[in-house]
């Protein structure tokens, strides 16, 4: 796997799901024989890996919408973390 | 605190058409206790109130499931519930044609069993000759788009072939194989010295598996189920008993696991009679050993009670006779000779039986003459 920059895009593989889970007022990520539970930042984050935006473009967007800067190392390293686990793919 | 659970296992029918010795299964499947399966409007209703308790994962199983006519009708109902379905099969004249129809009414992912690595000694331990319906199946559902897992069984008749096992996964495009060693319940615990595996063997497979965990890395992920038997502390059953996780049987019967049922000292519930939530929060085989205030010593004392729950009720009750002592195959345990007994270094295997509905009736008959 060629060095993740933020000119990267990230998407969701194919086996993973996300999913409103009601009962515990969450939003979920389902995948074979396991599951991660999100809090709102994450879920946002995921809802935006839609395999056009690049991890540049997620973390403006992200930084627009709540008002904020400087999120690269978080959004990155939540990333990181869910493709670590196979659950995330990074494309040029 | 989160007590709602996150799993379900259907047991869509006992009806299978292989006959692995080490089967999960009750020994008398065939008998009285599972003959009135679910109809497709119970399982329907059973996955809605499962999805409303909390339930987001959910795997069909049996015996096996695809011999349910209704299989697709029941897929259909999960996927619109926003289940994430997962088909536990052993693909036995499962055509592309119908799995590309599961894959149109939202199944998620695939199971297969293989019983091992070339037809000669999978079709043996199968008892049918399936091997290569599995390796086509293997094929449609990669063709398909589906997640695949290839599920194995090890014991002392096929752990020497780990190597060629995950060879086989890899070269399928799989992304997990799930290599479990037998846990001795049901079928394997009957048949307990055939399968006993040499604290050799595991080592070498062993080995094996964290040498291609380092070569595959996130390729193909490795799933080794340990073999509790030979380990110095219990494992951390089903999570906790009735913490995350439920089994509804082919007949409506739900346990805390899919091997809870032979507990005959616990009373349990039928979708038919209750709604899930309520079996989930009142009824007594749930609540009998929820959280830690049932445990004994040396759990009660133990700092790793947080962690292995105190191991595994149906294993206190299968071998120490009480399903409310600390599971046996830990060390702690004062029944912990009786896991050494059944360690099989020096003895020769001996002869299984096949799973299958006559062996079922007869041990049914043995098992009600003794209760």
């Amino acid at each position: 796997m060629s060095a993740v920059t933020a000119a990267s895009i990230p998407r969701l593989h194919s086996k993973a799901r996300l999913q409103r889970d009601e009962v515990r007022d969450r939003d979920v990520l389902l995948y074979p024989e396991g599951l991660v539970g999100l809090n709102p930042t994450g879920a946002a984050i995921l809802a935006l890996c839609d395999g056009a935006r690049s991890l540049a473009d997620i973390v403006t967007t992200l930084e627009r919408r709540y008002g904020v800067s400087g999120l690269e190392g978080d959004v990155a390293a939540f990333l990181d973390g869910l493709a670590a686990k196979g659950l995330v793919l990074y494309g040029p | 605190m989160d007590r709602k659970p996150l799993w379900l296992l259907a047991e869509l029918t006992y009806k299978c058409p292989l006959q692995c010795p080490y089967c999960s299964n009750p020994l008398d499947f065939a008998g009285p206790r599972f003959k009135r399966e679910l109809s497709t409007a119970d399982w329907c209703r059973v996955f809605r109130e499962a999805k409303a308790l909390g339930v987001l994962q959910l795997g069909l199983s049996g015996g096996e499931p695809t011999v349910r006519p209704d299989l697709e009708q029941l897929v259909r109902t999960a996927h619109e519930l926003g289940l994430y379905t997962s088909l536990i099969t052993s693909a036995y004249r499962l055509s592309r044609e119908r799995l590309a129809g599961l894959k149109a009414v939202g199944l998620d992912h695939v199971q297969i069993s293989v019983q091992g690595a070339d037809a000669e000694l999978s079709d043996e331990i199968a008892g049918t000759t399936s091997y290569r319906d599995k390796i086509a199946a293997y094929h449609y559902t990669r063709e398909l788009g589906f997640p695949l897992t290839v599920n194995v069984v090890l014991h002392r008749r096929n752990l020497h072939q780990v190597e060629a096992l995950i060879r086989l996964a890899e070269s399928l495009g799989a992304e997990r194989i799930e290599l479990a060693n037998t846990q001795f319940y049901g079928w394997a615990l009957h048949n307990r010295d055939a399968l006993m595996p040499t604290k050799a063997q595991l080592a070498a497979a062993w080995q094996v598996v964290e040498r291609e965990r380092a070569r595959l890395g996130t390729a193909l992920e490795i799933v080794w189920v340990l073999p509790d038997y030979h380990e110095q502390f219990p494992k951390p059953c089903m999570g906790g008993w009735a913490r995350a996780y439920m089994t509804v049987t082919p007949a409506g019967e739900v346990w805390p696991c899919h091997a809870a049922g032979r507990i005959t000292t616990l009373t349990f519930e039928n979708v038919r009679d209750h709604p899930l939530d309520w079996i989930w929060e009142h009824s007594e085989a749930f609540n009998r050993f929820r959280g830690e205030s049932w445990m004994p010593e040396p759990c009660r004392s133990c700092p790793r009670k947080a962690q292995d729950f105190g191991g595994c009720r149906c294993q206190a009750f299968l071998v120490a006779g009480d399903a409310g002592v600390t599971d046996p195959v830990c060390s702690l345990s004062p029944h912990r000779h009786l896991i050494d007994a059944a360690l099989a270094d020096e003895r020769e295997p001996e002869e299984w039986t096949y799973r299958a509905a006559p062996a079922s009736r007869a041990l049914a008959a043995a098992l009600r003459e003794r209760t």
